[in-house]
């Protein structure tokens, strides 16, 4: 059992006119096994959010503190934080030239391990969970996002997530760009390794669709750099219907 | 001897050819007071068959190609043994011909030697340059008709060597000529691949990659000369720099005369940055005197080595140091790959591998 405790986290960013504050005071705790859906409009700060957490360094921490387990996150470094047991599916995964899907995740695996994985095995491994989200085996052989359709880099992210199996992952807007099929399939590679394991989910996202494929314990509204309302799954049936203008005109 | 230098002038940096390189590094090669020693530096390190091997003197032995080169122009005045290496007529060669450097005393030196492809012969040839030399180097390619030469050359000099070389390829009717070219060692390396054709139908593919680190400067000049129709040219050249005063050069001349028609060619340039204080060049340069062509383009990219990419991979948990080798690793794969021994290929990737962790980048 895990706990991923977020207090007071205060968050700003470089601009031309100096530092513009995003995150005013960030509250959240997420335990092992535990789904909290993160759901706001547009630029209230919910990605910030995740690559603040993930150690992005355009990102600057102003106040406040993120722990797993009661160790300082921010303290580490990023590949730090993804040993510690921290993954983020981003929104627009990066594209590496020349860098092959195989080498790519045998390297992750070899630095979240702490050894290489053995290679019959392995192989076995990324083949199973490849075919889990209908993927094609030539996919290995590519490079890292490199033409990638949306659905391919979100279904590659869910395969790291599947392979690395982290403590906690938080899904960066995991549904934007799909259609239905690759969202049901996305979904249901989260779920799978939820069933799998005691993962801890923060499920960032604009729009309730996701929603009906992966089931949120808790539902939390954020706009203008923090938590404004929290509340069960029925919260998120409330956003459905009325949107998010009350959060938003105050 | 000396008769014939007196009317050889230095050059001063201003002229365009000469503007990047710094010529207070040459060693003498292009100080018209140095004398330059006559060297046969390349040899053979297993005899195949198919292949013949000699030396010959320069008058039997004349250049074949014209250049307005300072250092091939020096170079040539001194030379008085040529080395000639040759395919036989319709020799298939599948086991590649390995080539070293011997003789080279640290001295200002001037080595020529012609590599004869003959009719219809099909080989590799790769040229393993190690040591320390003060070298004013011609290599030049008589590629004959329907022959198909791939020419590797590694530059893999001691710390000190300065290298200015001329790689020169006549490309026969129907012939196709491939070069590999790899700078990783040396002080300076300033290299001129070149290309000319004799007959149509004939194609060139010039790769290349440099990796420059501390005070390396490392130059390479191609000409793609498009003197008949129908020929097929392709340049794609990629460099990566790191460390202080890390100097790279690339020049992409390509010229499409009159009576090229039908010509198709293609050139890049990509350069990685991996650290503040290194600087890269790149000019390329199309020149086109006819309309009738298949098509005639050119790219250069000079790009930081990308914080996204080294956030991403870090975020799976792959430590910087490891990301920083993974995308270099990857940014070079596409050239290395092509030489197509995997000896080679391992022994560059290691060295380009100690090369960045030298350099903390």
């Amino acid at each position: 059992m895990s706990t991923l405790d977020i207090k007071n986290l205060q968050v700003a960013v470089a601009t031309e006119n100096g530092f513009t504050e995003i995150l005013r005071g960030v509250d959240l705790t997420i335990k092992s096994g535990e789904t909290h859906a993160i759901m706001g409009p547009n630029g209230s700060g919910k990605s910030t959010l995740a690559y603040s957490i993930a150690g992005h360094p355009k990102y600057t921490i102003t106040g406040g503190s993120v722990t797993l387990d009661g160790v300082d996150v921010l303290a580490m470094s990023v590949d730090e934080r993804a040993k510690a047991g921290l993954f983020l599916a981003m929104q627009y995964p990066v594209e590496v030239p020349g860098v092959s899907v195989t080498n790519f995740l045998r390297t992750a695996a070899t630095a979240i391990r702490g050894e290489a994985p053995k290679i019959r095995t392995w192989v076995g491994e990324v083949k199973e969970a490849m075919a889990a989200l209908n993927m094609d085996t030539n996919f290995a052989e590519r490079n890292v996002n490199e033409g990638f359709s949306g659905g391919e880099k979100k279904r590659h992210e869910i395969l790291q997530l599947e392979l690395l199996k982290p403590k906690f992952a938080i899904l960066d807007e995991t549904d934007s760009g799909l259609d239905v099929d690759a969202l049901r399939i996305v979904s249901e590679g989260v779920n799978r390794v939820k069933g799998n394991s005691d993962l801890g989910i923060m499920l960032i996202t604009h729009y309730t669709r996701i929603l009906r494929y992966i089931k949120p314990d808790f539902v939390h509204v954020f706009a203008a750099g923090k938590i404004v309302e929290e509340g069960g799954p029925e919260l998120a049936d409330k956003l459905e219907e009325k949107g998010y203008a009350e959060y938003t005109t105050a | 001897m000396s008769t014939l230098t007196t009317n050889y002038l230095a050059p001063s940096g201003r002229e365009e050819a000469w503007r990047f390189t710094p010529l207070s590094r040459l060693g003498g090669l292009l100080d018209a007071s140095v004398n330059l020693e006559s060297a046969n530096t390349i040899s053979l390190v297993k005899n195949i068959e198919g292949l013949k091997f000699s030396i010959k003197s320069a008058e039997d032995l004349p250049a074949i190609s014209v250049s307005d080169d300072s250092a091939t122009i020096r170079a040539r005045e001194f030379i008085t043994q040529v080395t000639h290496i040759e395919v036989a007529k319709d020799a298939n060669l599948s086991e590649p011909i390995l080539l070293e450097r011997t003789s080279l005393n640290g001295n200002p030196q001037a080595s020529r030697t012609l590599i004869s492809a003959g009719v219809n012969s099909h080989a590799t040839i790769i040229l393993q340059n190690t040591g320390n030399a003060i070298l004013a180097d011609e290599i030049e390619f008589d590629v004959a008709p329907g022959s198909n030469l791939t020419f590797v050359s590694l530059q893999e000099w001691d710390a000190k060597t300065v290298h200015l070389g001329r790689q020169h390829a006549v490309v026969s009717k129907d012939a196709e000529f491939n070069s590999i070219v790899v700078t990783v060692g040396g002080s300076l390396v300033r290299l001129l691949p070149t290309v000319e054709y004799s007959g149509p139908g004939s194609s060139a593919d010039l790769q290349g990659l440099y990796f420059a680190t501390d005070g390396q400067h490392l130059e390479h000049r191609l000409f793609v000369n498009h003197n008949v129709p129908n020929a097929k040219s392709r340049v794609n050249y990629k460099g990566a720099l790191a460390g202080d005063k890390a100097h790279t050069v690339w020049i992409g001349d390509v010229y499409i005369r009159a009576n090229a028609e039908g010509t198709d060619t293609y050139e890049l340039n990509r350069n990685l940055l991996l650290s503040d204080g290194a600087r890269a060049d790149s000019v390329p340069n199309l020149e086109i005197e006819t309309g009738e062509i298949v098509g005639a383009g050119h790219a250069s990219t000079t790009g930081r080595f990308d914080d996204e990419q080294l956030f991403y991979l870090s975020s799976r948990g792959i430590p910087a140091e490891i990301a920083r080798r993974l995308v270099v690793r990857g940014f070079f794969a596409e050239i290395v790959g092509k030489i197509k021994n995997e000896e080679i290929e391992n022994r560059l990737m290691d060295r380009i591998d100690a090369e960045l962790a030298k350099v903390g980048a």
